[in-house]
This record gives C-alpha cells, structure tokens and sequence, in this order.
C-alpha cells in the first residue's frame, strides 16, 4: 500500500492510497482536478502531467525516453515532469507529493 | 444561475458524452444531467478494445473512464443499457425503446457510430462473425479465440482497426489472414510509405496480408467458414472480423431534421441546426480552422474537446472548436502517433532513423500537413509544435539523419 499526495492548481492536498495500477488511475478514480489521463495510460496524450516535489525525484525516478519527449508538448515541462501514467504504484512510493501541473 | 431547473440529457457515454458531462459541471451546470447509453457498461475506454483488452482474460472494469463513484459525486445520471427510440423535439422529449421518457432543456447527441457490415452474401450467417466497437464484441470474439487452440481468423479490412485486431490475435496464438480490398493496407489513411512499413511489420510477426481481395461471399460449413474473393481465391475461417469503417450513428438527428452532411453538421460552439441540440464526437461534421475545412473525425481527442466546447458554450462562455487533430494505433512493439491532416499533401519525406522508428512528414508544398511517427515520440512533438505555429521546415535537415531532430534544425533557414 502506498500512501501519495497530490497537490492540484489551487493548491488544494489531497492523499489518496493504492497498492497497485498507475498514478494516473489512481488520480483519475478519485477526481484530482487537472489529471485527464484521455488516451487511458498509453503515454499518447500528456493529460496526466506531474511534477514531482524535489525530495522525491529519486524515489520516483526518471522519465523513459518517449515520456520526456511527450513531456515536451506541454510548456509547463521542467525537470521534475513526469507522465503520471508512467509511473507505476508500488509500496516503495508510499509518502510521495506530487504537484499537478496543469 | 437559471440553470436550476434546467435538465440536460446526452444521448451516448463514451469519450465524448462522459467527458462533457464532468465538463458540463465544472463549467457550473447545477440541475439534472443524465447521460443514456444502449451499452448496459459502465463508460470505458475504447481505444483498448482492439489493443490490451483484447489480449488480456481481465473486464472492463479495468478500462473505465471514471470509477462509478464520480458520477455519483458529480451528480451524472446514468440510464444505461437503454437505447434511445426517438427524440420528440416539439416536446423536448427522449423515448426510450423501453417505452420510458426523459425531458430535456438542452440535448447533446454523442451517438458515435457503429461498423458498417458490407452486404456480402452469406456475411451475417457465418460461424464466429464479428465486428469490434464495443466491450461486450470483445468478449465474444474472446471466446471464440478461446474455444479452439490456433484458430483461423480472417480479418476483412486492412485499416487501423483491422491492423490492431490482427496484431491482438496474433499475440493470442490465432492464425491471422487480412483481406484487403484495395492494393494496400491503410490505403484510404496514409502514405503508401507508411502501408508498406505496416505491410513488413504484420508479415514479420507472421499475419499473412493479401491485397486486393474483395470478399464476395461467405459459406457457411459445419464449423467453419468458407470465404470467397472475387478472384476466386478460397480462405478458411474459424472466426470472421469485419472492419472496413463505420457508420456515423445519425438515424436520430435525420428523424427531428437536424442538418446532416457527412455526419450531423454542427457549428463552431458544436451547436446542430436546433439551438438548444448540440452534437460532439465521432458523429459530427464540423469545420477545422486550422486546415480551413469541414472535416468528420474518428478520435478520443476529437470527442474529449468537443464535450468540452459544447459545455462551455452551454453554461454561456462561447470558446471556438479549434484543434490539430492527433491519433495513436499500438501494433505489436510498435507505437504510431499521428498528428495533423494529411489530405491534399503534395510530398511525403520518410525519415528513418531506424528500421522500426521512423516518421512520415506530409507537406503541401511548403506547409506541413501533417507527421506520422512510428516509435518516435519526439517526431510527434515537433510535428505538433511546428503544425501548430506553422512553421516552415528545413527539409533538408529533416531528411539528414546527421541533423538531430529538433526545433532548432528543422527551422534553420
């Protein structure tokens, strides 16, 4: 089980908790404003965009190739982006804050 | 808000009619929404239907577009598992085929469409025949898949989809054969480039392609399937998948005399020919600013901004339609992202980086039209972005593969 914070544009927190299945999904089933996730999680869109709060850039990890390109489509991109579909939920996540980026 | 007491009622819940009813309540919409659809599902994602879901023993479920959850806290109706009889537009009325009926104040119709069944003798009659738009014909091509180890599939129409089933199929053990009517896969949506890279891709993971095979008739044997070409030709088919395109759902905006050209005609605010009738999604004929033409598009992107467009101009905040149209097919390893229109291009340049990641650049001229990349995201951003801004490409440097591809080399003059 792990525990994971999102943090939308109006800076509201919201933590919500999965064991399996991706950030995006878990974003999506309870509503958190700004994550679309319209192409369903196959990395075609960049709907689901993150950025991830410094401390936990490690823990979370680099985007692959073809999702830092993706990245690129949206002008909010920096270097703490990730595609929430991308990541995958696992009990070593468990604590992380992530900040929506649109 | 006047809207209190106000009921809007959408009529089909996938992409497009889920996506304006969350859209709908956020642009501000605080009386009654329901959204009606004939599929008893709760609203999926279908792109997957043809890709993952076909290839995993796993429900719908997993594909959801939204947990049931928030449609309950949104406050969304949904009748579903209810198709829709007619619309009594002198009543603002919806007749339900169960004889029930809902009112409306504001109607959108995101009825989508269905797949167009060719009038081949003997079609409907054949064992195992199916054609894939919706979860329950996955599950039934699944279990037709199931009932025999290596089944013989005939694929009838080499398009996207057919492309994408015969990828599944394969995956799951079936002995997969396309027929193609016309003298290429894809033919009537990309390059003759790119139908030969899809060609090569199919026959490698061992799906057999024939061309320009028109299927005249099917005969129906003990427990299979005979089907015969107009050449002649005999295939043998434990199970049957017809994909040769669709047919826009209509019938219900034709019946009130809504405008109908190819699809149901709607304007900028993706308002029909009734003002208080609005339609989104794969079943709209509608005008594209940016390629400067009418255009009907089949895509997730194309219903989620027309929901969205429909629900702005509904609450009263007018927001032209405006998009650059984007689609993506998974195949076997291989991911395609298109963005743009490529109708009317006069020169296609093929860049290949590497066999199985490459992209296709249609140009007008000097315009880009539009990129196909294949396993080449970045291709797909930069098409996008130079799309978007219409900017001029440095076409030398997009076909030197000494030139990384990027913003800088492809606008260097």
């Amino acid at each position: 089980m792990a525990k994971i914070t999102f943090i939308t544009s109006d800076e509201e927190k919201i933590t919500v908790e999965a064991e399996s299945g991706s950030v995006m999904e878990l974003a999506v089933e309870n509503d958190i404003q700004g994550i679309d996730g319209d192409c369903g999680g196959v990395c075609s869109c960049a709907t689901c965009h993150v950025h991830v709060l410094p401390e936990f850039v490690e823990k979370i990890g680099e985007a692959s190739e073809i999702e830092k390109d993706m990245l690129e489509l949206d002008d909010h991109a920096n270097e703490f982006s990730r595609l929430s579909c991308q990541i995958s939920i696992s009990p070593e996540l468990d604590g992380v804050v992530l900040r929506v980026a649109n | 808000m006047e809207t209190e007491k106000q009921v809007c009622v959408v009529i089909g819940a996938s992409h497009g009619g889920v996506n304006f009813a969350f859209s709908l309540r956020k642009e501000g919409w605080e009386a009654r929404i329901i959204l009606v659809d004939a599929d008893p599902e709760l609203p999926y994602h279908r792109p997957p239907l043809s890709k993952a879901f076909l290839t995993k023993p796993e429900g719908i479920e997993n594909y959801l577009l939204k947990p049931k959850a928030s449609y309950e806290k949104q406050g969304i109706e949904l009748v579903l598992g209810q198709k829709v009889a007619k619309i009594d537009k002198a009543n603002n009325n919806i007749l339900l085929e169960n004889g029930e009926s809902l009112k409306y104040d504001k109607l959108v119709l995101s009825t989508g469409a269905r797949p167009f069944i060719p009038a081949i003798e003997g079609l409907i009659l054949s064992n195992n025949t199916f054609a894939l738009r919706t979860a329950e014909d996955v599950n039934k091509i699944r279990a037709a898949v199931s009932e025999k180890q290596g089944s013989k599939v005939i694929i009838i129409g080499g398009g996207y989809i057919g492309l994408e089933i015969a990828a599944s199929l394969k995956k799951l053990g079936c002995d997969v054969n396309i027929l193609e009517r016309e003298e290429r896969v894809l033919a009537r949506v990309t390059s003759s480039e790119m139908s030969s890279y899809f060609n090569q891709l199919h026959e490698e993971n061992g799906v057999i392609i024939h061309t320009n095979k028109n299927v005249t008739s099917i005969t129906k044997e003990k427990s299979h399937n005979t089907v015969v070409c107009a050449d002649g030709s005999t295939f043998t088919a434990d199970i049957i998948i017809v994909g040769v395109g669709i047919k826009v759902n209509k019938e219900l905006a034709e019946d009130i005399g809504l405008k109908i050209e190819n699809g149901i005609s709607v304007n900028e605010f993706v308002q029909t020919s009734e003002k208080d009738i609005y339609a989104i999604g794969d079943c709209t004929f509608h005008f594209n600013p940016h390629y400067g033409r009418y255009v009907r598009l089949e895509s997730v992107q194309n219903a989620v901004e027309q929901g969205k467009t429909a629900a702005a101009a509904i609450c009263g905040r007018k927001v032209p339609f405006n998009i650059i149209p984007w689609f993506w097919s998974d195949q076997f390893d291989v991911k395609l992202q298109m963005v743009g229109l490529s109708e009317g291009y006069t020169e296609v340049l093929i860049r290949e980086e590497e066999p199985h990641k490459r992209s296709a650049w249609y140009f007008k001229d000097d315009e880009l039209l539009s990129v196909d990349a294949v396993n080449n995201a970045k291709a797909y951003v930069l098409g996008t972005k130079l799309i978007k801004e219409g900017l001029k490409v440095n076409k030398a440097n997009l076909m030197n593969l000494s030139e990384p591809l990027n913003l800088q080399t492809l606008t260097t003059r």
